[in-house]
This record gives structure tokens, sequence and C-alpha cells, in this order.
């Protein structure tokens, strides 16, 4: 059975125990984020020494918080008061705990026994337990940052959880970089009750949740993990990215099928059975979730490369081989359409170079014309902002705004926003995927185009490369649909 | 406890859940040998013969295999040796002889009970290179037929999958079925906890299985 997790991602109210004036605490800090994030419910700060903190009243003691105010509790307190104070939640009406509290399994033997008897209280108590050594919880429809470090994160419907609470944070720091934000996030810990499949088991119920997003690093029972993962992955699409993959992990055999068995190998044809779509490391496995919760699945594999200029372009196709993708010859009606939009220096092939030759509107006008025709699954679009870039030079520059500059900049600045817009728009249109990349995105964020881009809570991939690699991830996993019929 | 299943014991249990294996007939003497093969005319010259029992498990390394067996004279004499090579500790030996299969390319298909995740089933670029390349693609069984035609996808040298030095690409439908006949291996043989078929020699595009090897849970007078 699903555990009810909404009392942990969603609270209406939420008791933070071992609160202080200490800012360096972990009390005072996850009441702070709580506060600065806006969480939506109300707070119950308890401490020893009853007072004010950051404004709000520290209570003495949990049995001083009104009775049925609080569904979950957020546990900062040394290990050994932590029994006494969730029965003391428990009582007031709590279902939900996140430990964030350390001195369990990763302890020594004390610890391993200090766990063994919260799993047992938390199933008496009836309460969903998670963590502990736990770095927090984080749920934008609640507005919650109950976390004992930074960052929140813009909302958005990717969903986070983690066996690394570091990962937490990277993939956070990522959806701001991006502009492709979170619905929920949460570090397993210890995973002493939930664990990964548990969170994403409710993610796949949540309606706030369109991809979920996990990082990995041990397995327990993996064939248990694939039979739970598998129905879930085939409702909604998981990232998954694996540490320790590069571990030898080759098993003593008699067999010579054993002796090829690597931990990694088996792991990842699990992946590919069960449908979940395996990342090589953090950043590629964010652009996959952002590109997931933000583009349509392509129908096939056939791609086509859009650029204002050439280099780019063979980037991209290089980046291709080795993928499941694959950049056709031009369909004839396209490039006939293709070649009424542009000067003749353009390249008549696929990448559609435009070798510069672009006009006020062009870029959208082509973006169009392959997305929609029936022969091409998805593009790749590349050069935004490069205009853009020349602007900001002449911005920047003495001669700035005389000599008809300004005009040119802001005619710059404003095209680049408009391609961004387009390449949305149109993918949306179109119900095919439309991937950009420009090394602005990293180099230069505020430039109009991946600033644009980021407004609207589309990836902007740092490199041809990159945006390969999330389509082609994309494009397999709508393979492995498309072969079960779903 | 587990076992390690004859050669032909092995081939008759993989045969029978749709794995195509090279055409053999086995005796324990060499009358019983020859008299077989004159009952199995599908069993044709070239032939390859193995000395083989549960307790052999290195055929090639005690020199118990004989290659390009081409008449029936040398075959008596292969047997002959063969037979007379075995150990007292060799137990039950029998001779097995079957139709040399000519193909450059060779696969490993096999079955692996994983410590984390179970039975799995395994494809792979065979030949002497195998463990230095590790080319495999793996799945949990039991597999369906899409898992299959992506094991098979997965290889990173699909190259040798295609048209090769004058042989046809392989029958990919007749890689996929052998996939899932192993899978069947798995699921209905009780017991089993390993399997190779190694070689997998692609004959002209079709995967045909020249060495099998299946290992069983349970004890010597099973199953």
């Amino acid at each position: 059975m699903t555990p009810d997790l909404s009392k942990l991602f969603d609270p209406k109210g939420i008791i933070i125990t071992g609160v202080s004036n200490h800012p360096g605490k972990f009390g005072f800090v996850t009441l702070h984020n709580l506060i600065v994030a806006g969480y939506h419910g109300a707070l119950f700060p308890v401490g020893r020494e009853p007072g004010e903190v950051l404004g709000r009243d520290v209570l003495g003691s949990i049995d001083d918080v009104p009775e049925g105010a609080a569904d979950m509790v957020f546990i900062c307190t040394p290990q050994a008061v932590n029994e006494d104070l969730l029965r003391a939640a428990a009582a007031k009406g709590v279902t939900a705990a996140f430990f964030a509290a350390a001195g369990y399994r990763e302890a020594g033997p004390e610890g391993v026994e200090a766990e063994r008897r919260l799993v047992t209280l938390a199933d008496e108590l009836g309460i969903a337990l998670a963590g502990p050594n736990g770095q927090g919880v984080v749920s934008t429809p609640s507005s919650m940052c109950a976390q004992i470090v930074a960052p929140y994160a813009p909302a958005g419907n990717i969903a986070v959880a983690s066996q690394s609470g570091n990962f937490v944070s990277a993939f956070l720091n990522l959806a701001h970089h991006t502009g492709v934000g979170i619905s929920r996030a949460v570090a397993a810990g210890n995973a002493a009750v939930l664990g990964i499949a548990d969170y994403l088991e409710w993610f796949t119920d949540d309606p706030e949740t369109a991809v979920s997003l996990v990082y990995i690093e041990s397995v327990d029972d993996g064939r248990a993990m694939f039979e739970r993962l598998r129905p879930l992955a085939e409702r909604k699409p998981i990232v998954v990215v694996k540490g320790g993959a590069s571990a030898a992990g080759a098993r003593a055999a008699a067999s010579h099928t054993g002796a090829l068995a690597s931990d990694d190998s088996v792991f990842d044809g699990m992946c590919r059975q069960a449908g979940l779509i395996r990342a090589r490391d953090v950043e590629e496995a964010f652009e996959a979730a952002a590109t997931l919760a933000t583009q349509p699945l392509p129908n096939g594999n056939r791609v086509v490369v859009v650029t204002t200029a050439g280099g780019w372009g063979v980037a991209a196709m290089d980046a291709m081989a080795g993928t499941t993708l694959h950049a056709a010859p031009l369909p004839h009606d396209l490039e006939a359409a293709v070649d009424e939009l542009l000067p003749p220096r353009w390249s008549k092939n696929n990448p559609i170079d435009m070798a510069g030759g672009e006009t006020r509107d062009t870029v959208p006008a082509i973006l169009e014309l392959a997305a929609a025709h029936p022969d091409v699954d998805a593009v790749v679009f590349l050069g935004l902002g490069i205009q853009s870039g020349t602007a900001a030079m002449m911005r920047a520059g003495e001669f700035y705004p005389e000599h008809g500059l300004e005009r040119i900049v802001a005619f710059h600045e404003r095209q680049d926003s408009r391609y961004a817009e387009a390449a949305a728009e149109i993918s949306a249109e179109t119900g095919t995927p439309i991937v950009v990349a420009t090394e602005l995105a990293t180099a230069h964020p505020d430039n109009p185009g991946p600033a644009t881009m980021r407004a609207n809570g589309r990836v902007c991939h740092s490199s041809a490369g990159r945006a390969v690699r999330s389509l082609d991830l994309l494009a397999r996993h709508a393979a492995w649909r498309r072969a079960r019929e779903l | 406890m587990s076992l390690t299943l004859s050669e032909a014991e092995s081939r008759r249990i993989v045969s029978s859940h749709g794995v195509v294996v090279s055409p053999f007939v086995t005796g324990r003497s060499t009358d019983e040998v020859i008299t077989a093969l004159a009952d199995h005319p599908e069993v044709g010259y070239p032939v390859v013969a193995k000395l083989c029992g549960r307790a052999i498990a290195h055929k090639t390394e005690r020199g118990l295999v004989r290659l390009q067996i081409v008449d029936e004279a040398s075959l008596r004499s292969a047997t002959d040796e063969l037979l007379a090579a075995a150990r007292p500790d060799d137990g039950d030996v029998e001779v097995l002889v079957s139709t040399m299969m000519a193909g450059n390319r060779e696969l490993i298909v096999g079955l692996n009970d994983d410590p984390q995740f179970g039975m799995t089933i395994m494809v792979g670029v065979g030949g002497v290179l195998a463990e230095a390349i590790r080319d495999v693609s793996f799945r949990l069984v039991p597999i369906s037929e899409a898992d299959a035609v992506e094991m098979v996808d997965d290889l990173t040298t699909q190259s040798l999958l295609r048209e090769f030095r004058g042989e046809p690409a392989v029958d990919r439908g007749a890689l996929t079925d052998t996939l899932l006949a192993l899978s069947r291996v798995a699921t209905e043989v009780p017991g089993v906890c390993s399997a190779d078929l190694n070689p997998l020699i692609l004959v002209d595009g079709r995967p045909v299985a020249v060495d099998a090897l299946l290992e069983i849970d349970g004890e010597e007078d099973s199953p």
C-alpha cells in the first residue's frame, strides 16, 4: 500500500523541535527557511528556552501546541529525546515526521538500535517517518522549505527524491539556474522507513508532479524495486542517476554469463526494462527531467537541426552519433519551403544552417515549418542569443546610444526574446519537442535569449551536445512506450 | 548445492524450450555413437566430438573436444580416444557428436542469478574477446518480446549484427526468439541458477547454440 505522504508534503502546520536563538543550529535554520520561503501553514517552534526566535514565540513543550493544529513534526533534537517528542507530537494529531536528527544507523551499534526503536514507535503511532539523518523536505505548492540547509526552489512540476541530501540541493540549484521548477523534493536520509520507491509512488499520484527525478546510491532489494517502479514509469516519467556506477562490482561466478555481469550492467538493464530514464550525471539528469516536464515526447527519432551559423550544427550532428537520434536528409517540400525564406547561401540540407541570412521573422518561421512537418519528430535550435551578444558589446561601449546603436540593440534583444518564445510556443502547438542550446545559458545568463527561456520555465541547454543528449533520453523513453503500446 | 548438467542434458533442456542447438547425438560407446549417427542423418559431417558429463566442466582445457572430424573412421578413433581419456572421478560420461557449424560471428547468451535482482538474462558479443569487450545487455527474467528486441538493440557493436564478411545480417527475430526461449527455461525449469549458450554462432545470420551449460540447484540425482 502506498503510504500517505500528503502530511509530509502539504501539512497544515509544522512543529519544529530544537529551536534556539543560535543561528548556526538546525532548529533555527529550519525555522528561518520555512518563514523566508513563505510557508502557507502554521509554525510551532519548540525549544528548551521559551522566548522569541525570528519574531516567533518558541513553545517550551509540544504539549503547548494546540490540539490538531499541526500534522507534521520536523525533528532536529538529539537522538535521546526524540522518542518522547514523537509521542507528544502524535498526541497532538501529528501523522508525519521528518527526522533531520542524526545519531541513528550511521552512528554505530547504539544508533542502529535507536533507529530500530524509532521505526517501531512510528509504526505504533501511525506516523509516516522520513529520515532520519536527512536534510529535509521542500514542497512548492505549500511554499514549504523545511530544510536544515539551502536552497528553496522555484515552483514547477519536477519531484525529487534522493539518497543524498547534497543532490537535493544540486537539483534545486539547477532549478534556479534553468528556471524549470520543482514540485516536491525530499532527502531520504537513512530511509529507515520511507525509501525512494515510496516517494516515487506518491509522486506518481501527485497532481503537482509531471516527472520524478531520483538519485540512487544503493539498492537493497533490486527485484522488489524493479517490480514497484515499472508500473510507476508507465504512468509518469522517472529519471534516475546512480552513484557508484563505476564500481566494477563484477561477481565471482562459475558461468561466463556471471563473469560478464557487473552491478552497473545489471542495473542499467533493469532501468531499460522498467522504463526508467537513466542519466549519466546530475546535470544530464536534471536537464532530461526539465525537458520531460516542459516538452512533448517525440513520436520518433528523426531530428532537424536549425542553426543561425555553421559550427553549432556540425557539433549537434556529431553529438547525435552514438544516440538513437537520426538527422535525416531534409524532406524536399521542407527544403523548398525554407528556400523561400533564405538567401541562396543557406545549407540546403540538415542542419538548416541559415548562414546569417535570417531577417526579422525567419527564425520563428523556419522553426514552425520544421516542427510542423510530418516527417520531423524533433527540432534542435542553436545560435540563440548571438545577436544579443553583439548588442551587449554595443551597449557597454562608449558609442552607445549614439550612431543608431540604441535602436539596433533594442531590435537584437527583442529578436532573441522572440526566438525563445517562439521555440516554446511552436513546440506546444505542434507537439514536436524543440530543444534549444547556447553556451550563453551559462556564459551570459542575462542575455535576452537564455533569460527569456528561463523566465518561461524552459531549459536552455549550454551546448548542442547536452541538448542532443536530453532529446535522446526523451526519444528512447518514447520508443520504450511505443514498444509497449503505452 | 548446485550441479552443472552435462552438455547433452543442457542441450536437451534448452532445445525443448525453443533454443536452436546444432544437431547432435550421444553415445556411451563408439558403436552407440556410430549407430546414433546413422539414425540421425541431420547430424552431417564434418562433426565435432566431445566427452561430456556432469563433472566435466572444462572440456577444452582437458583436450576433450575434437574438431573437424570428416568421416566415420576418424570419428571412431576420436571417440575411442575420448572415452579412454575419461578419469574415474568424471563419473558417468558420454560422447556428444554434433555438426560443425560455420559462421564468423559468435554471441553469448546466458542466465545468471543476481544477488540483488534475481534471475537475469544476458546477450553479449561472444568469442575469445568477450570478457575484454564486455558488450553485453542484461534484463530481469522473465522478459517480454519488446524487452528482447531492446536487449539486442542495446548492444554497442551493431555493425556485427548487420551484413558482415559476406554473411547476411543477423535474423533479429530468431535472436529474440532465442532470448525468449532461454527466459522460459529460467521460469519453467525448477532450480535453474545459471546458463551459458556459449558460443551462439550466427549461421547464415541465424543463431545456433553449439555449446550449452545449465547449472541447477540440487543434488547429484536430480533433476
